[in-house]
Formats: C-alpha cells, sequence, structure tokens
C-alpha cells in the first residue's frame, strides 16, 4: 500500500445499489433549498454513502442484454423529446466519430505531438454542453477535442488545428491540448491539469459582475461557466482554492469532475484518502453530486438543476461523473495497467449504445435514422480531414506574433528592423 | 581519461564519436563491468545505487511506481517496497514540501516532477523554502538530502507544456544547484553526486536524450564531481559552451566548422549553479572567444549569465561580443519547434561571425 495511510478501500463491486432511484432518469440529489444549508442528508443520504460500494451506479437507462429492465421505465413515457434525444445522439457520435479519426491521422503521422482522445465520456460533456446557451463558458482540460466540438466549434477547425494548420481555432498555435475559441466561448484546453479551474472561476466571476454591477442581465438569468477537470485534479490545491472563492462569492460555476478513475497510471482510489469526489463539495458549503457519467441522461437530468441554480444566482455545484475512457490516457499511452475486466464493464456501458437502444426502445427514433445520423456524421468528420489537409501550414511570421500585444513588442533588433519583421528569420538560416 | 563511445542519433542521423573526459575523482575505471545502455536506464541504475546505499532515501512522484512515464524508475518499487518508492497524487507544490520535510529530518528525497514544465507550482517550495532552509535556521536545519530529478527540453513534439527548460529559474536562487548531464555516463555519475550532495539539487534530464543517447555506463557505483565544468572538446579558435542535449548540436556545430578550418573548443558546464568559471575563463584566455547556447529563451537565460561574468573576467582578452545562440523570446512553440530551436545552422553560423568579428 502507498506510503499515505491507507483507508480500507473495499474491492469494486459492480452491482447496483441505489434503490432510492426507481424513476428513469431519476437524479441522486436534492439540491439544498437555501444556499447556507450544510445539509449533508439531502445528497443520496449520508448513510447509505459508506456501505455503497465506490462503482455502485444504477442504470436504468443502459442495460446489458441479460438484465431485465426496470418496469418503471415505460416506452410511454420517456425522460427526453424526440429532437433532444437525437440531439444529444448525433452530438455524441460526433465526439466518437472525431475522436477514432484522430486516432486514425495520428498513427498516419498528419498530427503529431500529445493527443488524449475522449472516447468512452461522450456523455458527461453532451449532457451538460447540449444544455449551454451560446454565451456560457467552457474550460477544460488536455482532452477537450470533444467539449470544443460540443461547445459548437466547428469540427474542421478543431480537426485543422490538430493538424497545425494556419485555419485552426487557433491558427495552428495550440494544437490538441488547447483549444480556444471566442466565438464558442471556449476558453480553453489546459495542458496542465487544475490550471483551467481558476481560470473559470474568473469567468464565472466576470459574469457575475456583469449581471449584478453592470446590470447587463440576461432575461435567463447569469451566464454559466463549466470547468471540466479529472479525478487527479482533485487532490490539487487550485481545485480547493476555487471551491472555497466559489462559494465565498456564490459564483454561476459548475465544477464537473470526470472521474475516470486513473490519472495516467495512478488510481484514483490508491491516490485519494477520500475517492468520493462529490463529497468534497459540502465540505466548501456548496452541493456534491455523484452521478453515472455513462448515462447521458442521467447527466442532463443533474446538468439543468446546476445551471438553473447557478442562473438564479446560488452559486457553484461540484458534480462528480463517474466515467471511462476506453482508450489509454494518451495515444503514446500503451495502457497496460488497467484490468480487462474493468474495461469490460465500462464497455458494456457504453454511452452511445445505451442512448441508441433508449432512443429505439421509446419509440423515439428509428434505426435508420439513427444509421443516417451516423453516416452524416462520418460524412462531416471526413470533411472536417480534407479542409484540414487542403489547408495552409501558418507563415513563418507567425511565430513571433502574439507574444504580446503590439506584435511589434518585440522592439528592435540588432539589425535596427522590428524583430517580427526580421528576413532573416523568416528566410534564414533556420533549418526545417 | 575515461573514452566513451557515445552513438547519438537526432534526427534519424547516427554519429559515432569518441570524446574524452578531463575529470579527475571517483570514476570507474574498470571497464570491463560496463554495459552500453541509454539515458533512462542509467538514471535507473542510479536509483537503485542510491536506495540501496542509503536505507532512508526514497523516491516519489507522479507515476513513478510502475516505473515513470520515461521507465527512470522502474524496478524500483519492486525491489525496495512501497514504502520507500511510491506515487503521490497530482500536486506538485504537495511534493516539493513533502520532499523537504523529509530532507529536513536528515532522510534523502528523491522527488520526480513529471515534466520541468510542471516544475512551477513547485517553485514557491524551491524558492522560498528548500534554497532557504539551511540559511535562516542558522544551520539547525538543512534540506540537503533533497533532490529533484525532472525531464526537461525540447523533444520534438512536445509542445508548449511538455518542452520547456527552466533551468534559468532556479539558477537565480541561492541556496540552490542545478545541474544538468549531457549523456548516460556523465548522468549516473552526475545524479549519484547530486543525490549526496549536502545542499538541495535540482536535477534536470534531457528528456530528448532518453531514448536516442547510447553510452557505455559502469555498473558500479560512482560520482562525478559537481560544479566541475569539462572540457570535451579541444580548440583553439572559439570557445562554445552548452549543457545537456545542446551539447549533441553543438559538437556537429564543431564538426562542421572544422571542416571550414575553425578550430572549436567545447565544455559542457554540467553544473550550471554553482558554475566552474575557471574553467570557462581559462578557455577563453586560450581562445579569445565564446559562444554560449542553449534552448530556453535568450533574454535572461543562463547564458546571459555566462556572457556577463566572462566579459568582467575576460574583457581585454576578448577579440568579439560573446554570442549567443538560444532560443526565441516567444513560449514554446508547438508547429514552429525547428525554427524555435537555436539549431546547428544557427550556431553555425554565430561561429563564423564571432570568428570573423
Amino acid at each position: 500500500m502507498a506510503a499515505f495511510s491507507a483507508v480500507k478501500i473495499p474491492p469494486p463491486q459492480f452491482t447496483t445499489v441505489r434503490s432510492s432511484s426507481q424513476r428513469p432518469g431519476s437524479s441522486p440529489a436534492h439540491f439544498a433549498h437555501s444556499p447556507s444549508a450544510f445539509n449533508s442528508i439531502s445528497f443520496g443520504s449520508a448513510k447509505s454513502v459508506r456501505s455503497r460500494p465506490l462503482f455502485a451506479v444504477s442504470s436504468d437507462v443502459v442495460s446489458s442484454s441479460d438484465k431485465t429492465k426496470p418496469a418503471s421505465s415505460s416506452a410511454s413515457n420517456p425522460a427526453v423529446t424526440r429532437e433532444v434525444a437525437l440531439e444529444l445522439y448525433e452530438d455524441m457520435v460526433l465526439g466518437r466519430a472525431f475522436e477514432d479519426m484522430c486516432a486514425q491521422m495520428y498513427y498516419r503521422g498528419k498530427m503529431f505531438g500529445f493527443v488524449h482522445l475522449y472516447n468512452g465520456q461522450e456523455a458527461v460533456s453532451t449532457g451538460f454542453i447540449k444544455l449551454l446557451n451560446q454565451s456560457d463558458k467552457v474550460v477544460s482540460t488536455y482532452r477537450d477535442h470533444v467539449h470544443a466540438l460540443s461547445k459548437g466549434v466547428p469540427s474542421r477547425e478543431v480537426m485543422a488545428e490538430l493538424f497545425g494548420k494556419a485555419t485552426g481555432c487557433c491558427r495552428g498555435q495550440g494544437g490538441s491540448m488547447h483549444m480556444f475559441s471566442a466565438a464558442h466561448n471556449v476558453l480553453g484546453g489546459f495542458a496542465f491539469i487544475g490550471e483551467g479551474i481558476p481560470v473559470a472561476t474568473g469567468a464565472a466571476f466576470s459574469a457575475k459582475y456583469h449581471h449584478e454591477v453592470l446590470k447587463q442581465s440576461k432575461p435567463e438569468g447569469l451566464d454559466v461557466t463549466l470547468a471540466f477537470f479529472g479525478d487527479g485534479t482533485c487532490n490539487n490545491g487550485q481545485f480547493f482554492e476555487c471551491l472555497n472563492m466559489a462559494q465565498l462569492w456564490k459564483l454561476p460555476i459548475i465544477f464537473v469532475v470526470e472521474n475516470n478513475l486513473w490519472a495516467i497510471g495512478m488510481s484514483h482510489l490508491r491516490a485519494t484518502s477520500d475517492p468520493e469526489i462529490w463529497k468534497k463539495g459540502p465540505a466548501f458549503g456548496m452541493p456534491g453530486v455523484h452521478v453515472d457519467g455513462m448515462d447521458v441522461l442521467k447527466v442532463r437530468e443533474v446538468a439543468q438543476e446546476a445551471i438553473a441554480r447557478a442562473r438564479r444566482g446560488e452559486g457553484p455545484t461540484l458534480v462528480e461523473c463517474e466515467t471511462y475512457r476506453f482508450r489509454g490516457h494518451s495515444l503514446a499511452d500503451p495502457d497496460e495497467l488497467r484490468k480487462p475486466d474493468e474495461k469490460a464493464h465500462y464497455a458494456a456501458r457504453d454511452p452511445i449504445i445505451a442512448l441508441k437502444k433508449y432512443i429505439i426502445e421509446h419509440g423515439l427514433a428509428s434505426e435508420s435514422e439513427l444509421k443516417s445520423i451516423d453516416k452524416k456524421i462520418d460524412d462531416v468528420v471526413e470533411d472536417a480531414v480534407e479542409f484540414a489537409d487542403s489547408s495552409p501550414l501558418p507563415p513563418r511570421t507567425q511565430l513571433l506574433e502574439n507574444v504580446f500585444a503590439d506584435p511589434k513588442g518585440f522592439g528592435i533588433g540588432p539589425d535596427g528592423k522590428y524583430r517580427c519583421e526580421d528576413p532573416l528569420f523568416t528566410q534564414g538560416t533556420a533549418q526545417v | 581519461m575515461a573514452m566513451a563511445l557515445r552513438k547519438i542519433g537526432k534526427d534519424g542521423i547516427s554519429i559515432w564519436r569518441r570524446g574524452f573526459s578531463s575529470t579527475s575523482g571517483l570514476e570507474s575505471s574498470s571497464s570491463r563491468d560496463a554495459t552500453p545502455v541509454n539515458l533512462f536506464t542509467a538514471i535507473n541504475q542510479a536509483l537503485h545505487i542510491a536506495l540501496d546505499s542509503d536505507p532512508r532515501s526514497y523516491v516519489f512522484g507522479e507515476d513513478v511506481s510502475f516505473g515513470g512515464v520515461f521507465r527512470c524508475t522502474t524496478g524500483l518499487a519492486e525491489r525496495f517496497g512501497r514504502q520507500r518508492v511510491f506515487n503521490t497524487p497530482l500536486c506538485e507544490q504537495g511534493i516539493a514540501g513533502f520532499a523537504i520535510g523529509l530532507a529536513a529530518l536528515g532522510n534523502r528525497a528523491i522527488a520526480e516532477i513529471q515534466f520541468a514544465d510542471y516544475i512551477f507550482p513547485a517553485f514557491d517550495q524551491l524558492v522560498n523554502e528548500a534554497a532557504k532552509f539551511r540559511y535562516r535556521s542558522g544551520n539547525e536545519f538543512n534540506c540537503g538530502g533533497l533532490t529533484i530529478r525532472s525531464p526537461y527540453g525540447a523533444v520534438g513534439h512536445g509542445g508548449h507544456y511538455h518542452s520547456q527548460s527552466p533551468e534559468a529559474f532556479f539558477c537565480h536562487v541561492p541556496g540552490l544547484k542545478v545541474v544538468i548531464p549531457r549523456s548516460p555516463y556523465q548522468a549516473k555519475g552526475l545524479l549519484l553526486a547530486s543525490i549526496r550532495d549536502p545542499n538541495p539539487v535540482v536535477f534536470f534530464e534531457p528528456k530528448w536524450l532518453y531514448r536516442l543517447a547510447v553510452e557505455e555506463v559502469p555498473d558500479a557505483d560512482y560520482m562525478l564531481p559537481l560544479s566541475q565544468a569539462e572540457v570535451i572538446r579541444e580548440g583553439k579558435d572559439i570557445t562554445l559552451v552548452g549543457w545537456g542535449a545542446q551539447l549533441s548540436i553543438l559538437e556537429q556545430a564543431c564538426e562542421d566548422a572544422e571542416k571550414e578550418g575553425i578550430s572549436c573548443e567545447l565544455i559542457d558546464l554540467r553544473t550550471l549553479i554553482p558554475w566552474d568559471k575557471e574553467t570557462v575563463e581559462a578557455s577563453v584566455s586560450k581562445t579569445g572567444r565564446l559562444l554560449v547556447s542553449h534552448e530556453a529563451p535568450v533574454t535572461g537565460g543562463f547564458g546571459a549569465e555566462i556572457s556577463a561574468s566572462i566579459i568582467e573576467r575576460c574583457f581585454l582578452r576578448l577579440e568579439a561580443p560573446v554570442a549567443r545562440v538560444c532560443g526565441l523570446d516567444t513560449p514554446f512553440p508547438l508547429v514552429y519547434e525547428p525554427f524555435y530551436m537555436p539549431t546547428k545552422n544557427k550556431i553555425l553560423d554565430a561561429i563564423k561571425l564571432t570568428v570573423n568579428y
């Protein structure tokens, strides 16, 4: 066991336990009605928490073939409308197809550097981001392609950015880990874990200031900021500092933990004294919610409440989504440490397959309609690759741009000219 | 003198070299018990020896127990147990502070920061605590047992956060030592010396060379002296100073310059702080010209300190201004890496300019 004092962690049991939620897509949490309530009872019963195995998630939507469907999820009462279901389906398929294409392109050498794929976690991105407006903000980590896509950044721009082309969303400067878009309010893209959370906190403060002080209010309420990050980040100081600040100032921010149980090769259980991350919310005075991150409808329901809370000005929420990445940490990760039965367990809960099954069982759409969505997305991704391929590389002069606001901020070089215009640089002796 | 055969393949070109080491010291002279290994294996050997020779030494960091993302810590957890070799959560500030605490109580704490780019949260602890511990406690306590190991430098595709060279920031802190090896043989000896040095040391390992550099490394326990630079190539027209992975680029430039009749003297600084001014001064007194090269941005890089010190000491002897061929003053770029880096051609041009001044 690690040098840190080890709490005896029960081995993972992949059984369902949550008896309280029998209704389809029901939320496991009741949000505290008054912001000052330090009410831990409301969040899935504190008493049952200790006895609850860590991987227990009830999932009325996902069902493996030999498990009987709970009678309560009746075909006549689906949790979402047809339009919403198809929107969610399309978004998740886009995320999956895009990431699979990234892997192909990487192995063909079109893409380089460190690329981290999101396969398996689509339900979290789709479940949350599809509820946002254009003016709401998203802050992510290095596993950010799908967050950008869900927020509305065109696949062409994301793919071109991955290829390092001038038509990419950051003009080729950022690459895989740094997706930014002012038009879609994606504030990055952070290679360094935890660095995005304070940035998101600041953005949330700005939204609140605009609403309350500058009175630039929207009828819907405050603009919300979502900060996505992983389980490893929850042991980092910046996370705790921001939980405190966000609750102190009641900022419209939602901290979304994508707990996929692994930080490269470090198991969450072996790195964290109390692995139940949602409990860290109430410690700072905000609601903490745990949700099955492989079920997009459950995520969406939790997200709806959290976002509504934030818009009303009631402050932050910490949402822990139990999810899993089907691939390794990055395309360079051999992924040897995760056990095959753990992988198989989560592969059986593939969010896209689950939603597809749900849609068909509830008669929201036919199989052929879903197939045509698949085809449409394939075309979109192919088009993105062609666009990226045919786009030009950025010119060499771009290297010196944007270091400071003034492109001439580099000052004068030894030859008396502005450095950014130095021809010696652009044609020079630099070996390509 | 130990002869070393080095094969360094950058850009897929294998170059066989013979270099000689002018260091004296506690070197193993038994070439029978040496094997050709690469950089991460040499470091791994050093860590095995360090943990073996001192029961109160510990290795920790992110992902170290399965061997680390660069395989430098393979086999340590299995051999020495998880009480001594363990993973930490993702908190660099915590890792550094925790290491300082361990060291303050007489242990040897060998902390790994997974990439030098991630060292900045730990910067506060290192600068404000580690560097000043002995000083401000009046030698009541010290954290000399602290060694921070971190892979630094460009790797071809690293981008902004997997390629930085932060050595200059640490060189500005009295109380810390900064050591950078250029090859497997150097790495093992310097790392063991750093671990056993009674001062806190930040040990940067050039990640580009982890697999690419292969050299004969003695299996035994040996140390190389700190604060001693090494002249790895003698010459008479110009002195080149560098460290880490940059040296192989400098060597290529030396070869090319040789063909044009310029004889270059190449010095590996090895320890950046406190650095061996005497060796560089002696060399510049001989050649009259100096060129410093490093990957970090030129403004405020460690080359500036070397330049200023040498000008102070050798002003009348210098035939030309000190040249610095370094990274550009931009954040480390992604696609533009080849333009940003101080490549062989840039160095060659600078050599010629300096010699023909």
